[in-house]
């Protein structure tokens, strides 16, 4: 997949000529400080809105020109959005949250429940189908929230600051799906204003007063592992376990 | 997106607020019940006062002093200059010879007593043919002629006036006091039923000559004329109208049985079409209470609008959301008030006459979905156009 960015703006604090490339298969993370630009980019990436001049291609498709209920339609094909806010549908079990773009889709409801079913079995949320989003942790939110981005096995994951609300360790497990999403050949596009969770991508793309200011390759690419944190925690849980041991032996 | 899925999304949404959509929905239920009620209300009436009148007899003519038309009066009785008399009765009766019968009329309202007990009663003057409105006899007979002749202190009464002062027992014989003189009771009416204006069977008929007498008069209210042969009706009431002409100009009116009922049935007509008009008002209060919820609604929702937008719901998929909330707000509403509308006028028939007509539903029906589908529009719209980042920004 290829996707060219020309875009002019002549308003302050927006895009004042981008000119991106997002390969298909790669991990990209747009970094920048708030206010740079990169969330006007990001919408931009995800088809929220249009240029104001430039274009804007997906798939070698101009999408520049659509109408709002075209773009709707390859958003909901191409494209799935994670949120800093989860921006789940409060209320609303996990299960119908995920099928929520499929209904835009036209899936049938049988059809509907079997893939939503298998997306949050993905994320790891099998056993959490009926909980509303108040009954889940942040972690668990945003897995929701993922979820709903591969249900309708898009192209490309958009994430927008997707560890911004989470304590580090629900945040290390995001971005472990995201790199585990993007292995199996989905495209992520990470937008993120922190340089620790960029390195998490193949390519950063550094946004600065409305121009990509630098475009370079990670050389030392974080790998997030659950492993290793589960490690740690059931190291805690075994040193817990022995002072309790060690009290029982006590009274010996 | 199917509509199926649309309807799935307003249930839901209705549901999460209860106490909200039953509160807008009452605003519907009201309106539509009160059009349904109203409009049962109109059409009773209308069908019972025709069919009282249709009940009399279609050979009768009906003579009134004044112009019905003329203006100035609302009505018959309105702008009179001239009353009619016994005179006109007579004279009128010479030029239509064996082709008809004139009866004069005089209406009053008078108080009647026996022993103690008092009512107040419309006394009706008239001849020994006036039976041919009155009614037919439950017992005893009508006024003979020598009676009419004589000026005799003799009544026939209706049903209610023997309720009240003889329950239950055979009035013929007795005494009944009008305005202070005694009468003797000959004959008693078969009972006719209430209509909304007061009871046909409180009434006392004495004869005319009686009644002149007794308020001092030789004038008569109206002329009745009953015709020999109804083919020739229309002929008879050409010979009235010449045999008054010389005397009252224009100032007087002539009705055949059909005439009266047509204008009668206009004028109640246009009355339940007031009701249903003034009841309709509330269905339109309804339809605003609806709209403003579904603004407070789309304002709440902002956030779920810009998700759903996000995931790839259309302009129209949005607009078909809160347009059919709308409408199944109003169409519930709409059904629940017909229950109500019609299950109100079936339990107000022992007192006021009532009759649930289909088209009074059907339009409250379809007028409740219109309101929703009219107020649902504009917040509906309003959502669909959101910009999804605005409303992803929203908290």
């Amino acid at each position: 997949m290829t996707k060219s960015y020309i875009l002019d703006e002549i308003e302050v604090n927006a895009l004042r000529g981008v000119d991106l490339q997002v390969c298909r298969g790669e991990m990209l993370a747009i970094m920048g400080p708030s206010g740079s630009g990169k969330s006007t980019l990001m919408h931009i990436v995800g088809l929220l809105d249009h240029p104001t001049n430039g274009t804007v291609t997906i798939d070698g498709v101009d999408v520049s020109n659509m109408d709002a209920n075209q773009l709707a339609a390859v958003r909901n094909k191409r494209i799935g959005f994670v949120f800093q806010s989860f921006n789940l549908l409060s209320r609303t079990t996990a299960q119908s949250n995920v099928e929520l773009p499929l209904i835009y889709s036209g899936v049938s409801g049988s059809e509907r429940t079997r893939r939503a079913r298998e997306a949050l079995e993905r994320v790891g949320l099998g056993d959490r189908l009926g909980h509303m989003p108040n009954q889940l942790s942040g972690g668990q939110q945003q897995r929701v929230a993922i979820a709903r981005a591969l249900v309708t096995e898009p192209s490309i994951v958009l994430a927008d600051e997707p560890t911004g609300n989470l304590d580090s360790r629900s945040g290390v497990e995001v971005m472990a799906m995201l790199q585990e999403l993007n292995a199996q050949g989905i495209t992520v596009v990470v937008v993120t204003h922190d340089a620790h969770i960029a390195r998490h991508a193949q390519r950063v793309a550094h946004v600065q007063d409305g121009r990509i200011v630098l475009n370079e390759c990670v050389t030392d690419r974080i790998m997030a592992d659950i492993e290793k944190i589960t490690l740690d925690a059931e190291a805690d849980t075994a040193t817990a376990a022995s002072n309790v041991s060690v009290n029982r032996e006590t009274p010996r | 997106m199917k509509l199926m899925e649309s309807f799935r999304i307003a249930i839901k949404a209705l549901n999460a607020n209860k106490v909200r959509s039953a509160l807008t929905m009452l605003g519907v239920i009201i309106g539509v019940a009160a059009v349904i009620l109203l409009v049962s209300i109109g059409t009773g009436v209308q069908s019972q006062v025709t069919g009282q009148i249709s009940g009399l007899g279609s050979n009768l003519l009906f003579a009134f002093p004044g112009s019905f038309e003329g203006g100035g009066g609302g009505g018959p009785g309105g702008g009179i200059t001239k009353q009619f008399n016994t005179d006109d009765a007579e004279y009128v009766q010479r030029r239509i010879g064996t082709q008809g019968t004139v009866i004069p009329t005089l209406q009053a309202p008078v108080q009647l007593r026996v022993g103690n007990r008092t009512k107040g009663t419309t006394l009706g003057g008239t001849d020994q043919n006036g039976d041919a409105s009155a009614g037919s006899l439950q017992s005893g007979r009508w006024l003979t002629r020598g009676e009419v002749v004589g000026a005799s202190r003799v009544a026939v009464i209706g049903s209610d006036v023997r309720d009240e002062f003889y329950p239950g027992q055979q009035p013929i014989g007795r005494e009944l006091d009008i305005n202070g003189q005694p009468f003797k009771i000959v004959g008693m009416l078969t009972k006719k039923g209430g209509s909304l204006g007061g009871s046909q069977d409180n009434t006392v008929y004495i004869p005319i000559t009686t009644a002149q007498t007794m308020l001092s008069t030789r004038d008569i209210s109206a002329m009745l004329i009953e015709v020999a042969d109804i083919d020739n009706i229309e002929a008879v009431k050409a010979q009235v109208e010449r045999a008054l002409q010389p005397r009252f100009g224009d100032q007087f009116t002539v009705f055949t049985q059909e005439q009266t009922l047509g204008i009668l049935s206009t004028l109640l007509g246009t009355l339940t079409a007031m009701l249903a008009g003034l009841a309709s008002i509330s269905l339109l209060v309804g339809g605003i209470g609806i709209m403003n919820i579904m603004l407070v609604s789309v304002s709440e929702r902002t956030r779920e609008i810009g998700i759903r937008k996000a995931v790839g719901a259309r302009t129209y998929d949005i607009l078909s959301q809160f347009v059919i909330e709308a409408v199944m707000l109003s169409v519930i509403g709409g059904l629940m008030g017909i229950l109500l509308g019609a299950g109100g006028a079936l339990a107000i028939q022992p007192w006021v006459p009532a009759e649930v007509t289909p088209w009074a539903v059907v339009l409250a029906f379809v007028f409740s979905a219109v309101v929703g589908v009219f107020f649902g529009v504009y917040p509906a719209y309003r959502a669909s156009r959101l910009d999804p980042i605005e409303a992803l920004r929203y908290e």
